[in-house]
């Protein structure tokens, strides 16, 4: 137990300890900058349900399985589900948020190009879950 | 301490018996079986994801169960009752006791596992290991369900009782020459982790009536219908689970703790700083549950708490990985089959802690959540840190159970397999989550980095189902015809430091 010094270990569980403080303020800083919702972001809301998406934009319009925004633009996602919990994820822009039945959780995202995303499910749902899938059309801004 | 299989005995003694070696046996036989199902699942899962489109499976429902049946099982049936067994044998001799303190009640907790794993293996769930409602309350079909939920309920007032058991033991049963400060690391480790299960345990138990009375149309605590919250049956259950997985990862440390120095032939490094890292692990295992739903809506200030109690748990764990490599250091290193599988759970823990890391910072987990990355990790710790531990102690207890030797050369080969195929599946599942792949689907679009990566997993949980194989065949042959073993110096160490008080203690 002793007859052997210990002082390498006290380095190496400092560097550790000075290592995992930097992660998480590097991470406390991310996210905090990452949350901040820009004022003008354009609200769409998103429905889950067995076993696919509904998307409702600000002038009232519906889709289903089909986003449609436009590239340049922010917007903010407020996510809600009708029977159980999904996960609304946009892989390639980061965008992963839980829709819980009773709840609306917001995200945002502010697309950058002009293309198509995949969006799906990353909460297990049920027997389809694995295809409830939905695409994202990025468009050209509408001047 | 040879404990006996040499005398052949009819099986209904070592069923009925209620010492603590033939409990232990009837552990290890009854997770080595489950060890076996389990992954015969996880090979029929990676089976059917070679490819997109349905493969050897009709539909979805099916493979939703097997992944349910596949997690509750390796963790429940294998993971558990095997740490329970290497408990079972080993703690009552390291702190110099004749039996456990209840030698009742350790058999009585043993024989409520057969029950509780034919309600989970014959009802066959579907809702994954968590349970998450409302599905599980408003869609999940019956009775599975129900059967799950008793399963799990006998399932755990087993590791309770076990837990008290291994409790009492360890801090009124070791003789009385011996301080707590002398107890091998391997008994301090049931210890800690007994602790937890006594702590986290009855939130979990809880959640699952509050869950049965939902189902049942009575109440609504997690039903959103009925004005409940399913978010709060997730912190129920994280509280339980995740310190639960400081409570199968720490005896399989402290299983290593007993390999390591053996196979060095040096005393371990610090023992205190063993203990240290313990003790820190079992209370930090109380801080990070809600780092698996930072998706679920979370606060920033909630959210931030959570990953510095995630965070917290790294040094303790790193003490771990210091401790094995300086005392392996300047060593005089055999590596026979136990030392091997040690010092590849080590490597793979280090992997498995670094990414837990990513995993813990904030924004990096809205990439990594409930995707491949995730099955990739946890895996790492219940596969590559946890079952190499313990196949690794399986085979370094093998000789004192059996009286008999396995074959070397194939515990080597069992060993290299292992960690070939370990790697080839659980890293790249890392990668393919970053490309987005979820978890728990059926079936996946054919993106071509996707289906590569499967492929690139599937041929590698084959080649761990093989090594499998090989497994159990040593195992069978070995314990009937392998040769005699020299059960005083089994593996040719020397012994000098086969046993800290066998001085005192010679033949138990």
């Amino acid at each position: 137990m002793s007859g052997h010094s210990n002082w390498p270990e006290w380095i190496y569980v400092a560097v550790v300890i000075a290592l995992m403080c930097w992660v998480g303020a590097e991470a406390w800083n991310a996210e905090r900058l990452v949350e901040h919702v820009p004022a003008d972001a354009e609200l769409i809301k998103v429905i889950a349900q067995q076993w696919f998406w509904t998307f409702e934009y600000e002038d009232g319009t519906k889709t289903i399985g089909d986003l449609y925004v436009e590239s340049g633009k922010a917007y903010k996602f407020e996510i809600t589900s009708k029977d159980v919990i999904h996960s609304f994820n946009i892989h390639d822009y980061v965008v992963l948020m839980d829709a819980v039945p009773g709840r609306v959780n917001t995200v945002w995202f502010a697309p950058t190009d002009v293309r198509t995303h995949d969006i799906q499910c990353r909460e297990y749902c049920g027997l389809i879950h694995y295809n409830m899938r939905g695409t994202l059309h990025v468009e050209e801004p509408s001047s | 301490m040879v404990l006996e299989l040499q005398k052949p005995r009819p099986i209904w003694q070592i069923m009925f018996s209620t010492h603590h070696t033939d409990v232990g046996l009837l552990y290890l036989i009854l997770s080595l079986s489950f060890l076996f199902m389990g992954g015969a699942l996880a090979l029929i899962i990676r089976a059917e994801l070679f490819l997109p489109g349905a493969q050897i499976l009709g539909d979805a429902m099916t493979f939703n169960r097997i992944f349910t049946v596949h997690g509750t099982t390796l963790i429940f049936l294998f993971i558990l009752p095997f740490a329970s067994a290497v408990g079972n044998y080993f703690v009552p001799i390291m702190v110099r006791y004749k039996d456990m303190a209840y030698p009742k009640l350790n058999a009585i907790a043993f024989w409520m596992i057969p029950p509780g794993a034919a309600l989970v293996w014959l009802g066959f769930a579907d809702f994954t290991w968590y349970a998450q409602p409302p599905y599980s309350i408003i869609s999940a079909p019956g009775p599975a369900a129900d059967m799950w939920i008793f399963g799990l309920k006998i399932l755990g007032i087993s590791s309770v009782l076990g837990a008290i058991n291994f409790v009492v033991t360890i801090l009124k049963c070791k003789h009385p020459d011996m301080s707590i400060g002398q107890v091998p690391l391997l008994a301090w480790s049931f210890l800690a982790s007994s602790l937890i299960i006594l702590v986290a345990i009855p939130t979990f138990a809880a959640a699952l009536l509050m869950l049965l009375t939902d189902r049942l149309g009575v109440s609504g605590f997690f039903n959103p219908a009925m004005g409940g919250d399913p978010i709060a049956y997730s912190h129920l259950f994280w509280f339980t689970f995740h310190p639960e997985v400081y409570v199968l990862v720490i005896p399989a440390i402290g299983m290593m703790y007993e390999i390591i120095p053996r196979f060095s032939r040096k005393p371990i490094y610090s023992y205190n700083s063993g203990v240290f890292a313990f003790v820190l692990l079992s209370i930090v295992a109380f801080s990070s549950w809600a780092h698996h739903m930072y998706a679920t809506g979370m606060s920033f200030t909630e959210k931030t708490v959570f990953m510095v109690g995630t965070l917290a748990a790294v040094p303790a764990s790193a003490m771990h990985v210091f401790n094995f490599i300086a005392t392996m250091w300047n060593g005089r290193i055999k590596f026979s089959t136990p030392m091997m599988w040690a010092v590849g759970g080590i490597a793979l823990f280090f992997s498995a802690g670094a990414g837990g890391v990513a995993n813990a910072a904030m924004p990096l987990d809205f990439s990594t959540h409930d995707s491949y990355w995730v099955v990739g990790h946890f895996h790492l710790f219940v596969m590559g840190t946890i079952a190499f531990g313990s196949i690794g102690y399986l085979y370094y207890m093998f000789p004192y159970v059996t009286g008999r030797m396995y074959n070397e050369t194939l515990g080597k080969v069992h060993f290299i397999l292992s960690f070939i195929g370990t790697i080839l599946v659980f890293f790249t599942q890392h990668v393919l989550g970053l490309y987005g792949m979820p978890r728990r689907v059926f079936d996946y679009p054919p993106i071509p980095e996707w289906i590569i990566m499967n492929q690139i997993v599937t041929v590698g949980a084959m080649i761990i189902g093989v090594s499998m194989v090989i497994f159990l065949a040593n195992m069978i042959y070995s314990s009937g015809k392998g040769k005699l073993a020299d059960t005083d110096d089994p593996f040719g160490l020397g012994g000098k430091y086969y046993y800290p008080f066998e001085a005192k203690n010679p033949k138990h």
